[in-house]
């Protein structure tokens, strides 16, 4: 890959990637594995959409439909985005951003990625042998006692990678609080590092939640008896509390890094310091906290009490604040910005576009009597679409894209990443935009058949899918292709701010040959001074 | 005697940086635990508020004279822990191994008297599902009490086991002078753990044994 | 922190403290106090948690960053239980 100055990538053995501690490494080998778990997610959401075509919905046989949208969602929760940003960008910028050598446990770390595959080779095996078909919400008395197939094998490669999310969330708070390069205050970092750290406290508190109710429907299913079986006096419900609890949060660990790299690419392609920088920070932390309090607004038509429904209803409705507080920073960041349109900055514009949107269904589905009719329906996975694939889905590519020359040295084609984009935000929409028509007109979700009067709204998706799945596809060509003629990149391509832009591309083992000292404010551009970045080069 | 004190690992500036951010780590690994074992405590808190009297009628077939002395152990236990870490930070290598004998002991105690209430749990009939039978009202609520004791005891004996390998791995290093004053985060932190699985018995006791009034 | 060297008195007398209390803790439940059993058997396990937090872990010798990470688990369980509990408690 490189034959120049020692850097991280020098050594090729197998073993000195194997064994690594070096956190840019580990990164990587985080990414490889995500997208291998990204295909076979992507996979089974293409037999679905292939299913779908007809209303008959007969291309699969029924249980095979549910194991499909089961896999699909156990993969990209667990086994993508959650690890997405912040194992991989996480783990390879944050220790350069804080002027670090290193994160706190670098052996805890390479433990954590083990760990991570393990899970998901558990995970696969019970696909391989048979699959689980209860979605991967798991919820009870199905999961429990009348599931067929791989539950607890599927359960258990959950459980184990959820250690290694703890791991994660563990070592950055660790190394965010202690290891920052000195004159490197909490209100000099980066916004990345403050979305990374409010990420990492829910991976810390919520992910233990999960695995004691996972653990809690093994123990059922091995035992026989258990905690949710109403036959005892036991409640169902009690499942969807516990799991809820984690999993709100959880969409939260799916959004907030997203944020961060917003935070990074818009100041740096409009010559402007972020407008409210203490607000962007703080928002993130609100984001985490409230988020904890919301979880009972996935339960509103579960017999969960009509007073503790409302009470989540108001806090629903109050998380929406701090995101929309980011979105009105990032606008006001862009006015009178100098404005490039670089890939990673469509790709943040479409972020904004799309998140907006997700969010703003969200809301509809916080009010209860709006919920009544929209739970379950289509308009449900539109709206979480639109925000973990419009949202935190273009928030990765584009921050791939942004710290793509850091990571390898090279620059990707930049016309090649522009029409990505392009393609990228055309076949989401056209994929996900008609759910939100097929959930309002009461389309259920999880079935493979529906009246023939929706079959249109089907077929715009389905043709939005494989559009989307080039989007996905050019940039694994053309990123694959610049490892090798990709021009070769400087140290700071973009003209960014920030430590890791201060030292070469790709950085050596130890990131840093002398240990930096902050003594300004973040974000330092200034859009009437600076010239612009220079014109990457064309591929 | 003793090697010279061991410098920090290469990704800290200072060893006092390295200390620091071990105790976080393992505070916020602690944080993680209270968080799992938790789980259970939501389930156990629906259990008691739903069936007041069935887990009452439950609690009262546990027997205070396991549990009591448990708890007892438990706490020589962390008072024994307390003063290893203390040795280690003075640099008392033989105090040190011999106190963390001691909590490992105490630990093994616990682990057999737990083995002994099992046992007579099993002889009672009090193991759901497998071997439960249950005089009075109440039989289903009054077996979803002892699913709660057996995951709860039983999650608690897997960690106090951990707990035990821990120290003894510990016990040989400060056999070998490799726990020195300068160099005692390892007893620390260990020691941290040792002391949460001790208070997590400390709630489980009343909430389990002693619920309403013998 | 990890440089202060508790004194051999001082866990001595939290060692007894912790077994006046579990003493405390059975003497209590053989009394019947209705609804104050539980809160009281409560109380006591939080005082036993607390001295063993502070003295034994070190945390009353500790900087304040660790006070926050100590508590900071204890807080969110009570998030969950809070909220869990206001559905059962309103059904």
């Amino acid at each position: 890959m490189n034959n120049e100055p020692e850097n991280y990538l020098s050594e090729h053995s197998v073993r000195s990637w194997l064994l690594t501690t070096d956190h840019k490494r580990i990164g990587i080998l985080y990414l490889l594995s995500i997208l291998v778990y990204f295909a076979v997610a992507a996979v089974a959401a293409a037999l679905m959409r292939l299913t779908l075509l007809n209303p008959t919905g007969d291309l699969v046989l029924p249980e095979t439909y549910n194991k499909l949208f089961t896999l699909h969602g156990v993969l990209m929760v667990w086994f993508f985005l959650i690890p997405s940003i912040p194992a991989v960008l996480g783990n390879f910028v944050i220790p350069m951003m804080i002027g670090a050598r290193d994160v706190a446990f670098p052996k805890l770390n390479l433990l954590s990625w083990y760990l991570f595959n393990i899970g998901g080779l558990c995970v696969l095996y019970a696909v391989v042998v048979g699959g689980v078909d209860t979605g991967w919400t798991f919820y009870t008395p199905y999961s429990t006692t009348y599931a067929n197939g791989h539950v607890v094998t599927m359960i258990m490669g959950v459980f184990i990678a959820g250690f290694g999310s703890i791991l994660t969330g563990l070592n950055f708070i660790v190394t965010i609080h202690k290891m920052r390069a000195p004159g490197l205050t909490w209100f000099r970092l980066p916004l990345f590092i403050w979305s990374l750290y409010s990420t990492s406290l829910i991976l810390v508190l919520a992910t233990p939640v999960l695995a004691i109710t996972l653990l809690a429907i093994a123990v059922e299913r091995l035992w026989g008896v258990g905690i949710f079986d109403p036959n005892l006096g036991g409640d169902p419900v009690l499942f969807q509390h516990m799991f809820w609890f984690y999993s709100h949060p959880a969409v939260y660990i799916m959004i907030l890094p997203g944020m961060g790299v917003i935070s990074e690419v818009i100041p740096c392609f409009s010559r402007k310091r972020i407008f409210g920088y203490h607000f962007v920070a703080f928002s993130s932390i609100a984001i985490a906290v409230v988020g904890f309090s919301v979880w009972g607004h996935h339960m509103f038509v579960s017999s969960q009490s009509v007073y503790a429904a409302m009470v989540f209803s108001v806090l629903s409705f109050i998380v929406a604040v701090p995101s929309a507080i980011k979105v009105f920073n990032w606008t006001a960041t862009l006015y009178k910005g100098s404005i490039s349109y670089d890939t990673p900055m469509l790709y943040a514009f479409g972020f904004i576009g799309l998140f907006t949107i997700g969010g703003l269904t969200g809301l509809f589905l916080a009010s209860i009597a709006v919920d009544v009719h929209l739970h379950d329906t289509y308009f449900v996975v539109a709206h979480f679409h639109y925000i973990m694939v419009g949202g935190m889905v273009l928030s990765f590519m584009g921050g791939l894209h942004y710290w793509w020359p850091k990571i390898t040295g090279r620059m990707y084609p930049e016309i090649m990443g522009r029409i990505a984009a392009l393609v990228t935000f055309i076949g989401f929409n056209l994929t996900f935009f008609p759910q939100f028509l097929l959930g309002y007109l009461g389309q259920p979700r999880r079935y493979h058949a529906y009246p023939p009067e929706f079959q249109v709204f089907h077929v715009l998706s389905t043709a939005g899918a494989s559009i989307l799945g080039i989007g996905y596809l050019m940039p694994l060509l053309y990123f694959v292709w610049s490892l090798k003629y990709g021009q070769r990149a400087p140290a700071n391509p973009w003209k960014a701010t920030g430590l890791e832009w201060q030292t070469p591309s790709p950085p050596p083992s130890e990131n840093f040959h002398e240990t930096p000292i902050v003594t300004e404010e973040p974000y330092d551009y200034h859009p009437e001074a600076d010239e612009l970045p220079p014109e990457p080069q064309h591929a | 005697m003793p090697e010279p004190a061991i410098a920090h690992a290469h990704q800290f500036e200072s060893a006092e940086q390295q200390r620091d951010a071990d105790t976080l780590g393992m505070w916020t690994f602690l944080a993680t635990e209270v968080l799992f074992f938790g789980g259970l405590i939501m389930c156990y808190t629906f259990g008691r508020f739903s069936y007041p009297q069935a887990f009452e009628a439950a609690s009262h077939h546990l027997y205070v004279g396991y549990g009591g002395p448990n708890t007892a152990i438990l706490l020589c236990s962390s008072f024994t822990m307390a003063l290893a870490v203390r040795s280690a930070q003075l640099g008392r290598r033989k105090a040190l191994v011999g106190f963390l004998i001691a909590t490992i002991l105490f630990g093994l105690g616990f682990l057999v008297v737990k083995g002994f209430e099992y046992h007579t749990d099993y002889v009672e009939q009090l193991v759901p599902r497998w071997r439960f039978h249950w005089e009075g009202a109440d039989a289903g609520h009054a077996e979803l009490f002892f699913w709660l004791y057996f995951v709860l005891t039983g999650l608690h004996a897997i960690h106090v086991t951990i707990g035990v390998g821990l120290l003894t791995v510990v016990a040989i290093l400060g056999w070998r002078g490799r726990i020195t004053a300068e160099n005692h985060m390892t007893a620390e932190i260990t020691g941290l753990y040792w002391h949460f699985v001790d208070i997590v018995w400390v709630f489980l006791f009343p909430l389990l044994y002693l619920i309403g009034h013998r | 922190m990890s440089h202060t060297i508790v004194p051999l008195k001082t866990y001595a007398t939290i060692f007894v403290l912790l077994m006046v209390l579990l003493g405390l803790t059975v003497g209590v439940a053989y009394l019947d106090l209705g609804a104050l059993n539980l809160a009281a058997a409560m109380a006591i396990a939080v005082a036993k948690a607390i001295l063993i937090i502070l003295f034994f872990m070190h945390i009353r010798y500790g900087r304040k960053l660790t006070w926050v990470f100590a508590g900071a688990g204890f807080f969110w369980l009570a998030i969950l239980l809070v909220l869990a509990m206001t559905d059962y408690a309103t059904r």
